[in-house]
């Protein structure tokens, strides 16, 4: 593959860079744009090298929360001491991510624009249609043990791989974008998108839009929160099904609740009628199960992961059980608590 | 001079591993040769039908690229199978030949290979190679094909078919009362070595070739090769000091050694192809088999009968077999036996051996019956085993050479805590898991080949011994010095081990655990023809202190050659060799099997594995906290090699069990999680705690004791962690890897 390479001084020149060449990319720490690279399903014309960016801090904002610079390392950011004080539960699900190399190579934008790990969209000699539009899908009555089982659409039953981003969805974080166009903000919920007709789109982001950092609002749940991943091994897998959940008691009752779902859906799944089903109510199973019912209301499988629906369910009923009692799941613990 | 003798039976580390650690250790792809080109193969995208065209055009014209050879364009292969199966590992029947004519047989086959002048540039150039094809539908699930099941193939060489029916087992399973028949199955299974298929070619100059290549045998690939491309083999010299893990895929030459070869001889230049990560499934893998067993028995736990049919998948162009049912018959005392073993053809490439092959699979299925034998019994499952214990090979009724496995059942048991097991499933729990111990019989044969060696003091002291067999990971390069060092009682630091080269003695591959014992007493008799040839030298010096001893009087220790009644008369290595006129002495060495030993004795190993599992009772979650595993595999040359490849070994049955699988898409007949990402293995946080005891045996099959071990450890492993969670679940799934999915 040929391809130039460019390293961005400013981010003004990034934008520019790609917003002008249909066939550009960012890359940043490159762990998962190399591989598509290798794999033959990316193949930019030209890479800018955005990892020079003075985009690598963290820092306090003017309402309390943080914002999170677009090239802190996934390491730095979940041993970061502010975070690992204020937002445990983003700590916790970047730590159940990937290994330590790829944590320290990743960084918090490409988190949030890795690839799906669909099987098929990795393999440039069979059909896919988020890999080329319109060819089709071979993973609907496939190899589908790791695909959706909520908003998948006709064209496309990907997930979207990310633990991180799970717990920013749980959390309400929100995205900061720069593009030839300027800078906008946007909320978490409308940063991934599903697949419906267009599954080769991920996101809500223009080509050369970038990614400058992700904002925290003012800390909330650090005490009644977990994240709880599970997968083919007990570590370095990608999630069958992860929960971010996140409560707030006052006195015995839930006041606030938030729940996230990873690896179900073409983005962290989370559904506000559920979470204010906790509300008002005492942490108790059936509560629980209240919610993670109505969390997964429309739910249907593929076939190989029908399974999904009922492990999402106890996995849900487990991590809200987590989160009351002040437990979280501890990611260097194999032990599910 | 070191008083650390003998170096045969303590835990010496790895002579080679510095420089394995510090990247001095040269592997296949590692071989630098000025004016070398690389290749790079470009798979094909159907699993089943024919190219109707290649288009080249794009390819041709990327940059940096040389040639495009494909199977219209090809310099030419020998139209008949005959040269194909110089190949010590074939199978029966037609083996595959790279870039011959239009036909695929399974997904990622060869169809062209570009060569470039950089590896990045070939593999770019083949990325824009692309094919019409007239395809049909695959079948890749052996399920699918059992209809078509047959057992009238020819057997393959060296894989004993079953042995006759004994008994009868079914009139006996019919008449009792307490029996069970049941279905097992194992994921299909890829060997996933770190180091990629590759071969360095080099050209040097007047038609000579050096290939580099990853082999079990360097002999193997040399004589493949040579038959293939007509190359006259004293021109021919075939390397491979070091291999980054095998498990049995490098037994036989693949399609990487030929196309490299192909085109170093067409563009006369040196060539280097190192295959995908996504290329090592398109060959050899652990062959999806159904398996059933039935058991009966009586009250006491007495079977009465085994039955045990597996029908394996193979390709369409080779009957690739395995002895899968084979153990069934000799592993417990049992008077009605039928084993039956059927292939069936789907389109994949021929399945290879993988660690313990046939023995993995087969013993699995066994193991499993055997403990779901032991719940209908209400009988602890290793009161059962003792209940069933053989004593001699029922196949061959034959006396077994050696056998402490009763032994090793006693002390795993004891090491694990075996006693503190509560009967009942279910019954075992600390807090939200539950914990289930299972344990389970491992077997393996012993085997041995014939294989040469030589050994070559020099004046300085220094000893090298080589043999042309391969260190595949496993610590040969280690226990050739140990038993080297200690037959001249030198410094190990002194001993220099060389395998891997075809310039060396003659050995075959290296696979079914036979190398220790066969490397190891060929090694041992180059050392002893080298003590004669010492000894003729000194007691021919003038006025030699030696003059009339024998080899029976002297000891050689110390550097000098002494007579054992009378130390004081000696003559020092170096004075023998300088009395050879030369700076050094050499001497060659044979060692074969002992065939009459062989015909009164059944060899075997054993284990004795023992597995504590805890799982999520709501999530499914499995985690396995502690194995046992007890190995009694004659003569333990080195307590850390031979350790570590029980370690690998369990943790590969641990794979087994839980993790590993070679995903197919059944339309496309494709693998679809061919890369270390999703082919999923047990990672750190998997592994916990393995404790490996080895009990001793005495064996006489050869003189140093040897029986080999690097197989035996994956044999029980899945089985005792498969029994282990139906014991803490009471849920028996039939069908490996457990997940999550399975326990819901
Ligand atoms: C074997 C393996 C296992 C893994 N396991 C997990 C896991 O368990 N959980 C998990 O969450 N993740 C896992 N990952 C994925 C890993 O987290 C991502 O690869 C990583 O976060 C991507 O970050 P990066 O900086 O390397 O992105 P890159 O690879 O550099 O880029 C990825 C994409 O993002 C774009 N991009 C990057 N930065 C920006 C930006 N600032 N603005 C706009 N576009 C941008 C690039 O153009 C590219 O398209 C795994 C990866 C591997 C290889
Ligand atoms: S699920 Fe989506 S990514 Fe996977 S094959 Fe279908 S279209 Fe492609």
């Amino acid at each position: 593959m040929n391809f130039s390479y460019t390293r961005a001084t400013t981010v003004g020149d990034a934008i520019q860079a790609v917003a002008g060449d249909p066939q550009a990319r960012f890359i940043a720490g490159g762990t998962n744009l190399v591989d598509l690279m290798k794999y033959d399903v990316e193949r930019p014309g030209r890479l800018v090298d955005i990892t020079r960016l003075p985009l690598k801090a963290i820092e306090q904002t003017a309402d309390g929360g943080l914002k999170i610079g677009a090239l802190v390392p996934n390491s730095d950011l979940a041993y970061d001491a502010r975070i690992e004080r204020d937002y445990p539960l983003l700590a916790s699900a970047i730590l159940a991510g990937a290994s330590a190399q790829l944590r320290n190579a990743a960084t918090t934008g490409g988190n949030l624009l890795q690839r799906t790990r669909c099987y098929y969209f990795y393999d440039a000699g069979v059909p896919c249609n988020k890999r080329e539009p319109g060819s089709g899908c071979p993973a609907k009555t496939g190899v589908n043990r790791i695909h959706a089982i909520l908003g998948a659409s006709d064209a496309c039953i990907a997930t979207h791989p990310s633990d991180m981003c799970v717990a920013l969805a749980a959390l309400g974080a929100t995205v900061h974008v720069e593009g030839p166009d300027g800078a906008r903000v946007i909320a978490f919920e409308d940063f991934h998108r599903l697949p419906g007709d267009t599954p080769e789109k991920d996101n809500t982001l223009a080509h050369g839009e970038m990614v400058t950092a992700v904002e925290l609002p003012a800390p909330r749940f650090g005490q009644n929160h977990t994240y709880l991943k599970l997968r083919d091994r007990l570590s370095y897998a990608f999630a069958l099904v992860s929960v971010a959940a996140a409560i707030e008691l006052d006195g015995d009752v839930v006041s606030e609740a938030r729940i996230a779902l990873g690896g179900v859906a073409h983005k962290p799944w989370r559904v506000p009628e559920a979470e204010a089903l906790l509300k008002g109510k005492l942490p108790s199973s059936g509560a629980f199960e209240e919610a993670a019912d109505r969390l997964l209301k429309g739910a249907v499988g593929h076939g190989e992961n029908d399974f999904k629906i009922e492990l999402a369910r106890r996995a849900v009923v487990r991590a809200l059980s987590q989160a009351a009692a002040g437990t979280p799941q501890v990611q260097s613990n194999k032990i599910v608590n | 001079m070191s008083n650390v003798h003998p170096y045969v039976g303590r835990a010496h580390p790895r002579v080679d591993g510095a420089l394995k650690v510090t990247g001095r250790a040269k592997y296949a792809a590692e071989f630098f040769a000025d004016g070398m080109v690389y290749a790079a193969a470009v798979p094909s995208t159907i699993a089943k039908g024919r190219i109707v065209s290649i288009d080249l055009s794009t390819a041709k014209g990327a940059p940096g690229v040389i040639d495009i050879l494909t199977h219209e364009n090809r310099p030419e292969l020998p139209d008949s199978d005959k040269p194909y199966l110089n190949d010590m590992v074939a199978v029966p029947g037609s083996p595959f030949r790279p870039l011959y004519n239009d036909r695929i047989f399974y997904s990622g086959q060869a169809i062209a290979l570009v060569v470039a002048d950089t590896h990045e540039n070939a593999r770019h150039a083949a990325s824009l190679v692309t094919a019409t094809y007239e395809a049909k539908r695959p079948t890749v699930d052996v399920a699918e094909a059992r209809h078509e099941a047959y057992d009238t193939f020819e057997p393959r060489d060296g894989i004993p078919p079953p042995p006759p029916p004994r008994g009868d087992a079914e009139a006996t399973f019919k008449g009792s009362d307490i029996k069970l028949s049941e279905s097992y199955r194992v994921a299909p299974e890829h060997h996933n070595p770190m180091e990629l298929m590759a071969t360095t070619v080099v050209w040097e100059g007047d038609g000579a070739l050096t290939i580099h290549t990853k082999t079990q045998g360097v002999n193997n690939p040399k004589m493949y090769i040579c038959a293939v491309l007509g190359l006259d083999p004293d021109k021919v010299r075939v390397t491979s000091p070091f291999v980054g893990g095998a498990f049995g895929m490098a037994l036989r030459p693949h399609y990487d050694l030929l196309l490299a070869t192909m085109a170093a001889l067409k563009h006369e230049r040196s060539v280097r192809l190192v295959l995908t990560r996504g290329q090592m499934y398109t060959m050899g893998w652990r062959p999806d088999t159904l398996q059933t067993v039935s058991l009966s028995a009586q009250d006491d736990g007495t079977l009465t009968s085994i039955a045990h049919h597996a029908i394996q998948a193979t390709s369409r162009y080779e009957d690739y077999q395995e002895p899968t049912v084979n153990w069934s018959g000799l592993l417990y005392a049992c008077p009605n036996v039928t084993l039956k073993y059927e292939l069936a053809k789907i389109d994949v490439s021929t399945p290879s051996d993988m660690r313990a092959p046939g023995a993995a699979l087969g013993l699995y299925a066994l193991e499993v019956a055997m403990d779901e034998m032991s719940y209908r019994l209400g009988m602890n499952p290793l009161e059962l085993r003792l209940k069933n214990y053989a004593e001699k090979d029922q196949n061959d009724d034959k006396p077994f050479s050696s056998k402490e496995l009763k032994a090793a059942y006693e002390k795993g048991a004891e090491r694990f805590g075996w006693s503190n097991r509560s009967p009942e499933p279910r019954s075992m729990r600390d807090g939200k898991e539950l914990v289930g111990l299972g344990m389970a019989t491992g077997c393996w044969e012993a085997m041995m080949m014939p294989h040469s060696a030589c050994a070559t003091l020099s004046a300085d002291g220094k000893l090298k011994v080589a043999c042309g067999t391969a260190d595949i990971g496993t610590g040969t390069y280690t226990i050739l010095a140990q038993i080297a060092a200690d037959a001249f009682d030198l410094d190990i630091e002194d001993v220099t081990t060389e395998v891997g080269d075809t310039d060396l003695p003659m050995a075959p591959p290296e696979g079914g655990s036979w190398g220790a014992a066969s490397a190891g007493n060929a090694v041992r008799v180059a050392c002893a023809e080298l003590k004669k040839e010492l000894l003729t030298l000194a007691r021919g010096i003038d006025d030699s202190p030696l003059a009339n001893a024998s080899l029976d009087h002297v000891a050689f220790s110390n550097g000098r050659i002494s007579l054992v009644s009378d130390g004081e008369r000696s003559v020092s290595y170096a004075d023998a060799i300088a009395a050879s006129g030369g700076g050094e002495v050499k001497a060659e060495g044979s060692f074969a099997p002992d065939e009459e030993f062989a015909e009164k004795f059944a060899a075997f190993t054993h284990s004795a594995v023992f597995a504590e599992v805890r799982v999520d009772e709501q999530l499914g979650v499995v985690r396995v906290t502690h194995i046992v595993s007890a190995i009694a595999a004659g003569k333990i040359l080195n307590l850390a090699t031979a350790r570590s490849q029980i370690l690998g070994g369990v943790v590969m049955g641990m794979g087994m069990a839980l993790h590993e699988e070679t995903m197919w898409d059944k339309t496309l007949g494709r693998v679809v999680n061919a890369n270390l990402g999703e082919y999923h293995m047990p990672a750190h946080a998997d592994v916990q705690n393995i404790d490996v005891i080895f009990v001793e045996e005495d064996d006489k099959a050869n003189p140093l004791g040897i029986k080999g071990l690097g197989e035996i450890g994956i044999v029980g492993a899945a089985a005792a962690i498969a029994n282990a969670v139906f014991h803490a679940t009471g849920k028996r799934v039939r069908e490996l890897p457990i997940t999550i999915d399975k326990l819901l």
